[in-house]
């Protein structure tokens, strides 16, 4: 989808403002809201597309207005009530209103080992890849309401393959429950100038990670 | 009026926070007393990231393929498995690219859609990197972004910027700063800063009273 979160090229925010000496969480809530994330995705039972959507799929005016632990918490809140695990009532009451689902909690025991297992993405190949590196490809001008990780600032630019990584989960599709579908992924670079135009740095060069479908061949 | 404003925004935030803690704090009563969650793996969940993954597991890295050049080739070969090596599995880890700058290239990374980021390697992201800013200009102006940091390349450097859109994450290996000979892998861990390895930094030079 066109949502907020798709910033690449925006004018307008103002300067990067480093932190020194950053603490890893600004507030005992964000280490809180980190961890009930993270230990919800196993009862819960959706993957990190469908945890992107549920944080980018709001209004530009939400999602700008929250900082990122704030996003985070309302993806979840957003992931759990479609599901009926916890509803706005029970959250406002502070309490369980309703019966519990019948899922499984991450075990202790299992947290650290499924972190150091994490989820590698890359699958089986159906096919052979349509591309090759160094091949001139272009970026496909598609705008789906869905989820995609195709940014709007290199849709309709060509630029060339630098590496192919082999096939991968396909999040437009895993967002939406309607399974892995996996395709081949690229790395894809484009001149700033391409990009940009003539307010492009000559001597920039950018590249996106991009799935076989969002690509078509170009000369 | 923008001194009014950023008043009024300030108060904002702190009415939002207390509003954000009271919900997280709701939220994590109804989960463990609905079974959903077991406290003891949130306490692993948030120490294994405060004390156990963060940027010197990536420090290691690049100290180790500045002084040992067939690490050094397997790292730019296939940086999962070369880093997988030294133990940093996991979690936002599970397919990286090593990218090596060069006097003639600097590289940087940034994710425009989200946060991605290499946890295995760097830990969490600093709040600059996840911010609209960095995000919006960073793959349209990353010189001027650069200046931000206080880091000027020579203009003749090219600059290679990832967009970290999908599964791949990368780690930059920069430049071995000079008079560096001799140094152990542990001394120059100490001098590659978790920006550099961003590429919105460089290597720290050598203390000059060592």
């Amino acid at each position: 989808m066109d949502g907020a979160h798709d910033m690449g090229g925006m004018d307008g925010f103002g300067p990067v403002v480093p932190e020194a000496n950053e603490p890893l969480f600004h507030a005992a809530w964000e280490r809180r809201a980190f961890a009930l994330t993270l230990a919800m995705a196993r009862p819960g039972g959706w993957n990190i597309d469908m945890t992107r959507f549920a944080r980018e799929n709001r209004s530009p005016l939400d999602y700008l207005s929250k900082s990122y632990y704030q996003i985070w918490l309302a993806g979840l809140e957003r992931l759990m009530a479609e599901r009926g695990l916890v509803t706005s009532d029970e959250i406002a009451a502070a309490r369980p209103l309703h019966p519990r689902r019948d899922v499984a909690a991450l075990p202790a025991d299992d947290a650290g080992p499924m972190l150091a297992r994490g989820a590698p993405t890359e699958r089986p190949a159906s096919a052979p890849a349509h591309f090759a590196i160094g091949d001139r490809v272009r970026a496909r001008n598609i705008h789906p309401h869905t989820h995609t990780r195709l940014p709007r600032y290199v849709r309709g630019h060509a630029g060339v393959v630098e590496l192919v990584h082999g096939a991968h989960i396909f999040p437009d599709s895993h967002a939406l429950g309607a399974g892995e579908q996996p395709q081949w992924l690229y790395t894809v670079t484009f001149d700033g100038r391409e990009l940009w135009g003539d307010d492009g740095d000559p001597t920039v060069r950018i590249s996106v990670d991009a799935w076989e479908s969002y690509l078509e061949p170009a000369r | 009026m923008s001194e009014h404003h950023h008043g009024h925004s300030h108060d904002h935030d702190h009415s939002e926070l207390s509003d954000t803690e009271l919900r997280v704090r709701a939220l994590e009563t109804i989960l463990t007393e609905k079974g959903y969650v077991e406290p003891a793996a949130l306490d692993i969940l948030i120490e294994t990231y405060e004390t156990r993954v963060g940027p010197r597991n990536g420090a290691r890295v690049v100290a180790k393929a500045w002084t040992d050049p067939a690490y050094r080739a397997r790292l730019l070969k296939d940086a999962t498995a070369a880093i997988a090596e030294l133990g940093y599995t996991g979690r936002q880890g599970e397919h990286i690219v090593a990218v090596e700058n060069t006097p003639a290239t600097h590289n940087m990374i940034v994710c425009t859609l989200c946060s991605c980021y290499p946890w295995s390697v760097l830990g969490l992201p600093p709040v600059w990197y996840k911010s609209a800013p960095y995000r919006s200009r960073a793959v349209k102006e990353p010189r001027a972004v650069l200046a931000d940091f206080g880091v000027t390349l020579p203009g003749d450097t090219a600059i290679r910027v990832w967009d970290s859109t999908a599964e791949i994450r990368y780690l930059v290996i920069p430049m071995r700063p000079d008079g560096t000979e001799g140094f152990s892998e542990d001394q120059l861990a100490d001098l590659v800063t978790r920006d550099s390895m961003i590429g919105t930094g460089v290597a720290q030079p050598p203390a000059e009273t060592v």
